[in-house]
């Protein structure tokens, strides 16, 4: 009787679709991925180093009955990129990327390797491997890509513009190909979270009322796959604030210290 | 730095809280620091979890390992209760011991060594727990049972985090067949009849009573006893509740006599005399709170104190009468006031119950609240009562002294593995824990 339970579950697993998530070891990765094992997904986790990655694999299968691979996949290793996507053995019906590096704007003011690993990882790795997954897609006719961008693209501010400006990079890659796939019927999705209290800005003094959880991130993005929505804040209040702050006229802007 | 507050939102506390989940980061973090108490999800209400450095273990949350033969699960010590349920209900399975609350983590629930409406039948959290690792102020992992290092596992759970980190633990869960609770109240009229009640059902599973704490003479003492047990109709699947928020702390005066007075004649009078019964869910039955977000801030900013005490049995009726006597002619009422008789006293050193009845009562923080509290206190300890750890943040060190005559086996403990060194809190210093 055992054998058969069992036996049932493994084809039920294997007959759920899966989704890919790449910068897997991030938060926000982390519980996107948690997300969509709960609601009937099995997972490709891709980070750059995957050996600490198998303990949550794992904490996945068990609570969801899912499966959860990891891989190893290095963004900034642009020609591994076509070999990473082909190698993986079931068709994705989407990717969400959670790849981000928020570095040190002061070092990559002086250091342009630290500002070109800024600019890299937070868009030119991306592009890479989206323009290979969105190739499949649009022949497919289906899927959908998501990316995590942030309200710092949403404007250039002293604080953290060479980050700020790989987001915007990004941000506006992500809506071109919005463009270009909407006749084959694979949607888009632009994430902006504001503050998230994650690993990344653990020490930093956030304001609560305007701080998201990893949580509320990976329930915005699911809900806005569902609901094919374009561009997402995270928290909702964000746009709001964004609005505002681009709507500052650049001669007030640039006397501001925000 | 940020503002940190427990439950209670008393005392509030500046604190660097610092959040690991990898067991390497936390033995290199405590070598590091001087001294820490680990945190969870903050709902004890007290002082128990709050010190100038806290280590948070939430996100150190996953599933490790489930037997679906025996109902063991392997599980991190940041993983909260309500993530257990959710993957065990629909398996046919739920906590051998839960307290009111599902929100705080497997960590926390060791610690305070918790306990539920089945005390009385199943004992306190501890006794489900199989095993626990531990990271010790050496940076050692040891591995605690009833059997195995068997001194630690008794000083650990129930010691409020101050033995050291509890990284994981495998949990012994018990065997459902519905998510649903046949639950019958009983009304009663004075506290006679309420002693009475529990006396009568105490061989029911699940039994806890909701006390008019305000009432006085003939009335005092008067209750509605919840007492039930699982149905077994099948029905596994956990839909979780919708959730209300509390969206700002309560202006103050909005709890008052008055109005705390109002609140229970009409919460006692809605039930009809004599025996009710219905069919109720597992949250409702278990967790009526948890579906009110931040229902702490109705006692407002200044924060509320839940007074907990045990008294053993052979005192219980005089000393409750005493206590409700007090608390009536001092006006300082409490709508959320939980009565409850226990079962047997465990082993462990600094577990809350003994065998007797309990009394749970939510105060606001305002004038003349800690007078009263002190002259409660002084009724306890003269009985052989005690204060429960998990909801305190004020009661004074002799206090606690005469309540846990086992102290010092503890404090011997901790200085042998000079835990008492690197883990502390506000309460393990105010009272020389």
């Amino acid at each position: 009787m055992k054998n058969l339970t069992q036996f049932n579950l493994n084809d039920l697993v294997s007959k759920k679709e899966y989704v890919l998530i790449i910068g897997a070891k991030s938060d926000v990765a982390m519980a996107v991925a948690r997300k969509y094992a709960k609601e009937g997904f099995n997972l490709y986790l891709a980070s750059r180093n995957s050996d600490t990655l198998e303990e949550f694999a794992s904490d996945l299968k068990l609570r969801y009955e899912c499966h959860a691979q990891c891989l190893e996949l290095d963004i900034l290793d642009y020609s591994s990129h076509q070999f990473f996507y082909d190698q993986l053995k079931e068709e994705v019906i989407g990717v969400i990327s959670a790849v981000g590096y928020l570095g040190d704007q002061k070092i990559s003011e002086k250091e342009f390797m630290e500002a070109s690993k800024l600019i890299d990882t937070n868009f030119t790795g991306i592009v890479s491997l989206f323009n290979i997954i969105a190739l499949d897609f649009e022949q497919r006719k289906s899927g959908f890509i998501c990316g995590i961008s942030s309200v710092a693209g949403d404007r250039g501010r002293k604080k953290n513009y060479i980050y700020g400006a790989a987001k915007a990079a990004l941000s506006t890659y992500l809506s071109g190909l919005r463009n270009r796939l909407f006749s084959s019927g694979v949607h888009v999705i632009t994430v902006k979270p504001g503050f998230i209290a994650t690993k990344m800005t653990e020490g930093l003094d956030l304001p609560k009322r305007l701080t998201g959880t990893p949580e509320q991130v990976a329930s915005d993005i699911y809900n806005a796959q569902k609901k094919l929505t374009n561009v997402v804040y995270t928290i909702w209040i964000w746009r709001w604030i964004m609005l505002i702050i681009r709507n500052i006229p650049e001669w007030q802007f640039k006397k501001m210290n925000i | 730095m940020s503002n940190t507050k427990s439950w209670g939102n008393y005392p509030k506390v500046n604190a660097k809280t610092v959040i690991i989940s990898e067991t390497h980061r936390l033995k290199s973090f405590i070598k590091k620091e001087e001294e820490i108490i680990a945190y969870g999800n903050g709902r004890s209400y007290g002082d128990s979890a709050i010190n100038d450095t806290i280590v948070c273990i939430k996100p150190k949350n996953y599933f490790l390992n489930f037997d679906d033969d025996l109902g063991l699960l392997h599980i991190q010590a940041g993983a909260l209760l309500t993530e257990i349920l959710e993957f065990s209900v629909p398996r046919g399975w739920f906590l051998k011991v839960t307290p009111g609350t599902k929100l705080i983590t497997v960590g926390g629930a060791i610690a305070s060594d918790v306990h539920g409406k089945n005390h009385h039948i199943e004992g306190c959290f501890s006794e489900c727990v199989a095993m626990l690792n531990l990271l010790l102020p050496s940076g050692e992992i040891v591995s605690c049972s009833k059997t195995e290092n068997i001194e630690l596992f008794r000083a650990t759970c129930g010691g409020m985090g101050l033995t050291g980190i509890i990284l994981d633990a495998k949990i012994y869960l018990k065997k459902i067949e519905s998510r649903f609770i046949k639950q019958k109240t009983i009304k009663t009229k004075n506290l006679k009849e309420t002693f009475e009640a529990f006396e009568k059902y105490k061989n029911k599973p699940y039994s806890v009573a909701w006390i008019d704490c305000l009432a006085k003479n003939d009335k005092m003492g008067r209750s509605l006893l919840m007492v039930g047990d699982f149905t077994n109709d099948g029905r596994l699947d956990f839909i979780p509740k919708k959730k209300v928020n509390v969206p700002f702390f309560f202006p103050s005066f909005i709890l008052n006599t008055l109005s705390v007075k109002i609140f229970n004649t009409f919460y006692y009078m809605k039930v009809k005399d004599g025996i009710t019964e219905k069919l109720v869910d597992f949250e409702t039955f278990f967790y009526p709170l948890d579906s009110i977000n931040n229902w702490n801030r109705i006692y407002g900013r200044n924060g509320f104190i839940q007074y907990q005490f045990i008294l053993p049995k052979r005192n219980s009726y005089e000393g409750l009468e005493e206590i409700l006597k007090s608390i009536a002619s001092s006006g300082k009422g409490s709508f959320l006031s939980v009565l409850k008789l226990y079962g047997k006293e465990n082993g462990n050193f600094l577990s809350f119950p003994i065998e007797g009845y309990s009394l749970a009562l939510d105060f606001k923080i305002e004038k003349g609240l800690f007078e009263l509290l002190n002259k409660l206190d002084e009724i306890v300890v003269n009985r052989g009562g005690r204060i429960y750890l998990a909801k305190d943040a004020r009661v004074a060190k002799d206090t606690f002294e005469k309540g846990y005559p086992k102290i010092e086996i503890f404090r011997n403990i901790r200085k042998k593995y000079k835990m008492n060194e690197k883990f502390n809190s506000i309460q393990s210093k105010r009272l020389g824990i």
